[in-house]
């Protein structure tokens, strides 16, 4: 009690410094555990994230670029499967399902992609969970219908009867604007997967889009598999991607996904790097500002130690208010967290519709607050020490 | 009460001359309930005396007994907790926390014996005459007022003995008059003895018995 009591009323002392350094404390928490967050959510969402599919059939090149421009809707497409190489794969024994899609316009950058039907009624994007809409219906194959993903809805501020006119391309050009106009019929549930950020039209919307080339009126950007085996996938991988030479057969996607968060690991480490440092930085300042202000509280101690104070008491107090602003700064850490980090995880949603949940349970939550906390207790030792050795005899009475 | 024999102690010369003897009191007594002043000039070893006798400093030889226990033959932290619990020191220049209201220095001078006791420690403030002043900080008070919390906070372990160090000797002649009149009284109606240094002479002629240091200590004389 006695050892709370000389803690408290310290901090309560030293009020601004306190203040200033659990700030400190606290923006290296909320910035460990958003980076911790980050790099843990999002590797294994994105490595989760494949709309219900098994793999992607698409144009010699890269499976990376294959997966991200037909999963996640980032990238441009490699090329194009042709119309025969489509049926050929949509009949093939080992293929559960086939739904190909094309790219190539956008509404102010964000993407239109052409469709089946099928592909919001028969698919189940995570087990046991098929695309539903929020308001309105699915579009009809052939027509000039859209539907849109809800985040897309919501940023455009679209509804079902809204009208728009696509521009050519991925990315967004002014002067590209396509004369056709489409009609909105549905937005979709979310899904909180990169579904939620198209613009879904009619395959042959996007094969037959005025100023699109016509000889290629018929083939389609890549086509998104469903396997009737495991097994099959192999079995698909060595006739497209060994034997063959003109397509891609990205499977399994998760291993793609992975493989490039394996790439960009380094990334990765250099912001736990840079996360650590501050974390020590910030330690490190709870030690200079307790250490710096140990002349001025030199008087105050011997005063204690005359009273009665253990030298023990006297180094506990000083260890357990570096503790405390510690404590203080890694609580306050919560607060910044959950600011940076639903922050970075809407930036995240913007670029890749996948949703990352700050809220979400990570046995980080507890032990990078209680490490920046212990380091906060090793950075009050050195001044503890201080008070420790100061001489009560010479410091407390003029010599009489 | 209190006992000392043949109690010595040296603190090395600046420079690396050696050590210099500033205590060698051959015999000192003092009992229950007695109040003795002791007289002597600055720089004569009088704070250092009742460092040693409070167990803030370690004698380097000799004997003091408080009330049966011998002190010389404790370690540090045994000397601080019967510091804590037994005696109280009153400092020239009060040697008051700053950052803790008039209560919280009182209550803080329990703490490390005791323990915290608030009525206890309001009724010493309102003996002091401090009972409207408890949340007020020291700055906020009059160098008399800062006097009368320390006084109490002396107080507040109900000890055995009271040390003072010049405890008059930043105030001016009529609060001087009046907290030493205080000392006395609260020391008095506790049933604790006081130990009383000063090299004031209207000080010391409030007390029937008064030791010249420069006798008692015969380190003042062989430094002369």
């Amino acid at each position: 009690m006695t050892l709370w009591n000389l803690i408290h009323r310290s901090l309560r002392q030293h009020a601004l410094s306190t203040l200033i350094t659990a700030g400190s404390i606290a923006l290296a928490a909320g910035l460990l555990l958003t980076v911790w967050m980050v790099k843990t959510q999002s590797q294994a969402v994105f490595a989760q994230t494949n709309s219900g599919f098994d793999a992607v059939l698409g144009a010699r090149g890269s499976k990376m670029q294959l997966v991200l421009n037909a999963i996640f809707h980032l990238e441009a497409s490699p090329g194009n499967v042709g119309a025969e190489d489509l049926a050929m794969i949509s009949r093939h024994p080992a293929v559960r399902t086939a739904i190909p899609i094309a790219v190539g316009d956008n509404y102010q950058g964000w993407r239109i992609v052409g469709t089946q039907p099928r592909l919001f009624t028969d698919i189940e994007y995570l087990p046991g969970r098929k695309y539903a809409f929020a308001s309105g219906r699915l579009f009809e194959d052939g027509t000039r219908e859209a539907v849109v993903g809800s985040y897309a809805a919501r940023r455009l501020g679209w509804k079902a009867g809204d009208t728009f006119s696509p521009y050519h391309g991925l990315a967004f050009n002014p002067g590209s604007q396509h004369e056709e106009v489409y009609t909105i019929t549905g937005v979709l549930e979310p899904t909180n997967s990169p579904v939620d950020r198209v613009i879904w039209i009619p395959l042959s919307g996007v094969q037959t889009m005025s100023g699109h080339d016509p000889r290629a009126a018929q083939d389609v950007s890549a086509v998104l598999i469903q396997l009737r085996a495991p097994t099959a996938g192999m079995m698909l991988d060595m006739m497209y991607n060994r034997q063959g030479d003109r397509l891609t057969f990205a499977f399994p996607i998760a291993a793609i996904i992975a493989d490039l968060f394996n790439k960009i690991g380094w990334f990765d480490q250099v912001l736990t790097l840079l996360a650590a440092l501050v974390a020590v930085v910030a330690a490190g300042s709870v030690l200079v500002s307790i250490y710096n202000s140990m002349s001025a509280r030199q008087r105050d101690i011997a005063i204690l130690r005359a009273l009665g104070a253990r030298r023990r008491t006297v180094f506990g107090a000083v260890v357990g208010e570096a503790g405390a602003i510690g404590l203080l700064g890694a609580i306050a850490g919560y607060g910044v967290y959950f600011a940076l980090a639903a922050a970075v995880a809407g930036i995240i949603r913007a670029q890749t519709g996948v949703v990352l949940d700050p809220w979400q349970w990570h046995p980080v939550f507890w032990w990078a607050p209680a490490a920046l906390t212990g380091l906060c207790v090793i950075g009050g030792l050195l001044p503890a020490f201080k008070a420790y050795r100061v001489p009560v005899a010479e410091t407390i009475a003029p010599v009489s | 009460m209190l006992t000392i024999t043949a109690l010595q102690k040296s603190f090395p010369v600046p420079g690396g001359g050696g050590s210099r003897r500033i205590i060698d009191v051959p015999h000192f007594a003092l009992a229950a309930g007695e109040q003795v002043a002791l007289r002597g000039e600055s720089g004569s070893g009088k704070t250092t005396f009742l460092h040693l006798v409070a167990g803030i400093l370690a004698a380097d030889g000799g004997r003091i007994e408080l009330a049966g226990t011998e002190v010389t033959a404790l370690k540090e932290a045994a000397r601080d907790r019967l510091r804590a619990q037994r005696i109280g020191y009153i400092f020239q220049t009060f040697n008051l926390l700053q950052g803790h209201t008039v209560l919280e220095n009182v209550l803080l001078g329990m703490a490390f014996g005791a323990g915290a006791d608030r009525a206890h420690a309001g009724t010493l403030l309102g003996r002091v005459g401090l009972e409207d002043k408890l949340g007020h900080y020291p700055r906020h008070l009059s160098t008399g007022q800062q006097q009368r919390v320390a006084v109490a906070r002396a107080l507040a372990n109900r000890p055995g003995l009271v040390l003072a160090d010049e405890p008059t000797g930043n105030l001016d002649r009529r609060n001087a008059r009046e907290s030493l009149a205080l000392i006395r009284e609260v020391c008095r109606e506790s049933g604790a003895a006081l130990l009383l240094v000063s090299h004031d002479e209207e000080v010391l002629a409030q007390f029937d018995n008064v030791h010249d240091f420069a006798v008692l200590n015969r380190a003042v004389e062989a430094v002369a």
